[in-house]
C-alpha cells in the first residue's frame, strides 16, 4: 500500500476552556486508531486540547460553493431573525 | 573531570540515576537521528515528540545525579562529557534505527519495561526518584500504546510487513535479558526500597510482550544468544559513532549558550 492511499481524516478539538469541538485541521492515517495517535502528536503538543474527534473526511457531506447565493445570501437581510430586539437579563452569561 | 567519574562508580545510588538517564538519553538520540526520515509527516512529528520526553526526562534524571553530586558539574556536562565507558544504558536503547519496523520493536520493548519500571518506582523510598517518575509514567504510557499499535499493525499486516516486525524481533530479542539483570549494588538498592525490582517486572514483561507478539502473529524468539554489558559501561561499536555525533558541538564549544 502506498502511503499516499492513506484516507484524510479531519480533527475536532475540544479546548481547555471551549464548550464544543472546533475543527483544527486534518491528517493522514490507514484507520481511526492511528488517526487519533496522529491528532494528538499534531494538534495537541501545546497543550491545547482535553478531547479529539476525528472523522473520515468522506463522511463529511460539505455545501457546495457554487450554491452560496442559493443557500446563504438571503438571510443576510432578514435582521429580524437576530435575536437583538430583546434586551437580555443581566443573569445570562452566555448565549 | 574524569575522576568525578571514577568516584561516582563508588555511588551506587547515582549509577542507578545515571541508568535511568541514560536509557531516556540514548533512546532519544536514536530518535532524534530518524528527523526528517519518518515515513509521513504525522509519523516525523510523533517520533520527535517522544524524542523529546526521553530527552525531558534524562534532564530531569541528571539533575538530580548532579543534585546529590555537584562535582559532577551540571547536566550538559553529563551528556555531553562524558566517555562510551561510562554510559550506564541498556544495549537495547543504543541500537541502531535498521528499518521502521526495527526502530518500531525497539521502542516498544523498552516502552513496556521503562513503563513497569517506571510504575515501581513510583513507590521508590527516594521522594525525588518517586517524583521523577510519576512526572515520566504519563509520557511513556502513551509512548507504549503508540510503539505497541505499530508492532501489532505491522505484525499483522502484510507478508511483507509481518516478515520485517518478525526479523526486527527477532534480532533485538538478544539485548532483552539485559533489561533485567541487576548488579550487587543496584539489588542492595532494592532491598532499601529505592530502586524497582526487575524479577518482579521480568514476569509482567515477558506476559505483556507474549500478548502483544501473540495479537501481531509474531513468533517469540527461543534460544537466542544473550549480550550484555550497557549498564557496565561495555557498548556496542555504533554506539561509539552515536554519541560522537551527539557531543561533537559541545566538545567543540563547551559551555556554549544561546
Amino acid at each position: 500500500m502506498n502511503k499516499t492511499d492513506w484516507p484524510l481524516y479531519e480533527v475536532f478539538i475540544r479546548s481547555r476552556h471551549g464548550l464544543s469541538h472546533k475543527h483544527v485541521g486534518s491528517v493522514h492515517a490507514a484507520d481511526e486508531t492511528m488517526a487519533m495517535e496522529n491528532a494528538r502528536e499534531l494538534y495537541t503538543r501545546r497543550n491545547e486540547g482535553t478531547s479529539i474527534w476525528v472523522v473520515n473526511s468522506n463522511a463529511i457531506c460539505a455545501s457546495a460553493p457554487e450554491q452560496k447565493d442559493a443557500m446563504f445570501t438571503s438571510p443576510i437581510e432578514k435582521i429580524y431573525r437576530h435575536p437583538s430586539f430583546y434586551q437580555l437579563p443581566a443573569s445570562v452569561d452566555k448565549m | 573531570m574524569s575522576d568525578c567519574y571514577a568516584t561516582q562508580g563508588h555511588d551506587s545510588l547515582n549509577q542507578y540515576i545515571l541508568h535511568m538517564a541514560d536509557n531516556s538519553l540514548v533512546l532519544g538520540q536514536r530518535l532524534c537521528e530518524l528527523c526528517t526520515h519518518a515515513p509521513i509527516l504525522e509519523e516525523e512529528t510523533a517520533l520527535m515528540n517522544t524524542s523529546l520526553d526521553l530527552f525531558g526526562q534524562a534532564r530531569n534524571w541528571l539533575d538530580y545525579a548532579v543534585a546529590n553530586n555537584p562535582e559532577l558539574g551540571d547536566c550538559d556536562a553529563l551528556a555531553m562529557g562524558r566517555d562510551e565507558r561510562h554510559f550506564l544504558n541498556l544495549l537495547l536503547c543504543e541500537q541502531g534505527n535498521g528499518n521502521f519496523a526495527d526502530s518500531m520493536a525497539r521502542q516498544y520493548l523498552f516502552d513496556v519495561w521503562h513503563r513497569l519500571t517506571l510504575k515501581a518506582l513510583c513507590q521508590s523510598q527516594d521522594s525525588q526518584i518517586a517524583a521523577i517518575a510519576a512526572k515520566s509514567i504519563k509520557e511513556v504510557d502513551y509512548h507504549e500504546q503508540r510503539s505497541r499499535n505499530w508492532v501489532i499493525r505491522l505484525g499483522d499486516g502484510t507478508q511483507q510487513s509481518h516478515e520485517y516486525m518478525q526479523s526486527a524481533i527477532n534480532d533485538l530479542w538478544s539485548y532483552t535479558d539485559e533489561l533485567f539483570v541487576q548488579g550487587d549494588d543496584e539489588l542492595q538498592l532494592v532491598a532499601q526500597g529505592i530502586a524497582a525490582n526487575q524479577a518482579n517486572i521480568e514476569d509482567q514483561w515477558r506476559a505483556t510482550v507474549g500478548q502483544t507478539l501473540t495479537e501481531a502473529t509474531l513468533t517469540q524468539p527461543t534460544d537466542c544468544f544473550q549480550k550484555f554489558g550497557g549498564k557496565q559501561g561495555e557498548h556496542s561499536e555504533p554506539f561509539g559513532l552515536m554519541l560522537a555525533e551527539m557531543q561533537s558541538l559541545y566538545r567543540a564549544h563547551p559551555g556554549a549558550v544561546w
